[in-house]
């Protein structure tokens, strides 16, 4: 086993780890900590994957932005952080086994595939791994086109919102 | 390859010798010669600290025309040691209460972030922890933790100020990493890398002369960033007593403080490797890598003592009054600025460098001078309605 594995695995019980602590915990805002912490381990294994600038917008994103807002309107909205109610309900081993089975579907599927077994390639060296990823997101031969689509649905939903905060008075 | 040409390689290849010498496995010695690296690079920021308090002490006091520290040691210089027993000494207090691993672990996260940055700071052409290709987000994303540490304080002290400074900071962090991030596209633009080192190298003329703005934005929102005054609302004593470590006492307070001095240390290193050349100082850089660290350690403290006049000179900023300068001024023209200057730049890519900065410079000059005339029609539009007779509608309602 090579360092690099067990780093791996390392941080793939803190990812498994964490998501766990994020369903059972019952206060609220140690459940958004726990989702910021599986998170940072996912960022941590696209980086172990060489795709520093996958695992930097990783952080950026959902830690900086999205799990910042989480932990703002659980503390802006909910004056008890504690959740009371059962954490299960009658339906509990219906979720189980539909997970179980994808898991063990999934599981199946990919020890037969050919490429789960395989060593990713090596990198070239003075390949820019960034440079490449620009060029491919602006190039009309790779993905100008849902890059741009995703542009126009991202500021329509921003004059949205700003629409929908504006106050005519 | 000696140890003045290229210092970093030198001592690790030695290293490796030795510990390849006692029969260690290659793989091994390297991971070790990492975390060697790591410590030696963390223990020089942290002494630097407590240097940093020392500094800040003196020049807040010169700007209050007090003489500061002067007791311990030459000019007070140890006086920083003497604060380090006290807070060692005091008594740790975590308030009723408080979720106490959270609590634990703010001050920790807070010290980390600052610690991150240290890891791409390119000290001169062969010192420098890692060579990222994402470098600039690399900055964004250690200030996302940051912002986590001090969310975390203010949550897990169970006390009202200190929550009301961590809903200061998420409103004032997030805002000010817009105008931030696109100041630093516009380094990017010029030098074509997100790299600090590429950066570097690629400014053979200064980027605070192809774009003076871009520094201007950059330093006001790294300013923000650093929640120093003008933009202290996290911690303003006269309103939410100190804000987020309201709680904290001794060395977990040191903490939150050493973090605090450190940022605004390695902020100015960025301000001085975006916008004014970083180790480079018209060909003295090429002495050696020392001398190139000397200069890069001597701009970034030049930069940090911009931060500190700022600091001590300008009176904090009303909540409202941040947040609007934010979205309605600094927003905008940082991004009337990015397209400005990337037009401009693709316009003259083929022109020679003295041109290409002219034109940017002369872009740059419009672009301030168009924002100041409408500011200024905006401030007579003000004026005029304000001094207009109340409107009748008002005198209706008044009977």
């Amino acid at each position: 086993m090579t360092f690099l594995q067990i780093i791996f695995l390392l941080f793939a019980a803190v990812i498994l780890g964490s998501a766990l602590m994020v369903v059972t915990t019952r206060n609220m805002i140690h459940a958004a900590l726990w989702l910021i912490a599986a998170l940072f381990g996912v960022a941590a294994v696209y980086a172990l994957l060489n795709a520093g600038f996958l695992a930097v917008v990783q952080v950026v994103v959902y830690i900086g932005a999205i799990a910042i807002l989480f932990i703002f309107a659980v503390m802006l909205t909910r004056r008890e952080m504690r959740d009371k109610g059962p954490q299960l309900n009658k339906n509990w081993w219906m979720a189980a086994l539909i997970s179980v089975v994808t898991f063990g579907g999934l599981f199946g599927l990919l020890s037969n595939w050919a490429g789960f077994s395989k060593t990713a390639a090596e990198i070239p060296a003075g390949l820019d791994a960034v440079e490449q990823l620009g060029i491919a997101l602006v190039s009309p031969d790779a993905y100008v086109l849902p890059f741009e689509v995703a542009s126009i649905l991202l500021l329509a939903a921003l004059i949205g919102a700003v629409y929908v905060a504006f106050n005519k008075e | 390859m000696t140890f003045w040409t290229d210092p970093i390689n030198f001592v690790a290849d030695w290293l490796m010798g030795v510990f390849t010498g006692w029969g260690m496995a290659e793989g091994l010695a390297g991971v070790l010669i990492a975390l060697i690296g790591i410590f030696a690079l963390v223990t020089f920021a942290m002494l630097l600290d407590i240097l940093l308090v020392w500094v800040e002490r003196k020049v807040v006091a010169r700007f209050q025309d007090r003489l500061g520290p002067n007791r311990v040691g030459p000019f007070g210089i140890f006086q920083p040691f003497a604060d380090i027993v006290k807070l060692l000494i005091k008594e740790d207090i975590t308030p009723i209460g408080a979720d106490k691993i959270i609590y634990n672990l703010a001050p920790i996260f807070s010290l980390m972030s600052v610690l991150l940055l240290w890891a791409i700071l390119p000290f001169a052409p062969k010192i420098f922890g890692v060579d990222l290709n994402v470098g600039l987000l690399y900055i964004v994303a250690a200030g996302a933790i940051g912002t986590l540490s001090i969310i975390m304080a203010g949550w897990a002290s169970n006390n009202k100020y200190a929550l009301m400074g961590a809903f200061r900071t998420v409103a004032q962090m997030i805002s000010y990493e817009i105008p931030m991030v696109v100041a630093l596209l516009i380094p990017t633009l010029l030098a074509g890398t997100m790299g600090v080192n590429g950066i570097v190298e690629s400014q053979g003329i200064w980027f605070v002369v192809l774009s003076p703005l871009g520094a201007l934005i950059f330093v006001i929102s790294a300013i923000a960033e650093l929640g120093r005054s003008p933009f202290d609302l996290n911690e303003a004593e006269s309103e939410i007593v100190a804000g987020f470590h309201i709680e904290y006492t001794g060395m977990k307070f040191g903490l939150f403080y050493a973090g605090e001095l450190l940022h605004a240390f390695t902020f100015g290193g960025f301000i001085s490797v975006l916008f004014f050349g970083g180790y480079r100082f018209f060909g003295l850089e090429n002495f050696g890598p020392i001398v190139a660290a000397v200069i890069f350690l001597l701009k970034a403290l030049f930069f940090y003592w911009v931060i500190m006049w700022v600091k001590y000179t300008v009176p904090r900023v009303r909540i409202d009054h941040m947040l609007a300068f934010n979205w309605k001024f600094l927003t905008p023209l940082a991004f009337v600025l990015l397209m400005v200057t990337a037009l401009v730049s693709k316009l003259l890519a083929g022109a020679s460098a003295g041109w290409h900065a002219a034109g940017l410079f002369l872009a740059n000059v419009v672009v301030g001078w168009l924002t100041i005339e409408i500011l200024k029609a905006h401030a007579r539009r003000q004026r005029e309605r304000e001094e207009t007779p109340a409107q009748p509608a008002v005198q209706a309602a008044q009977h």
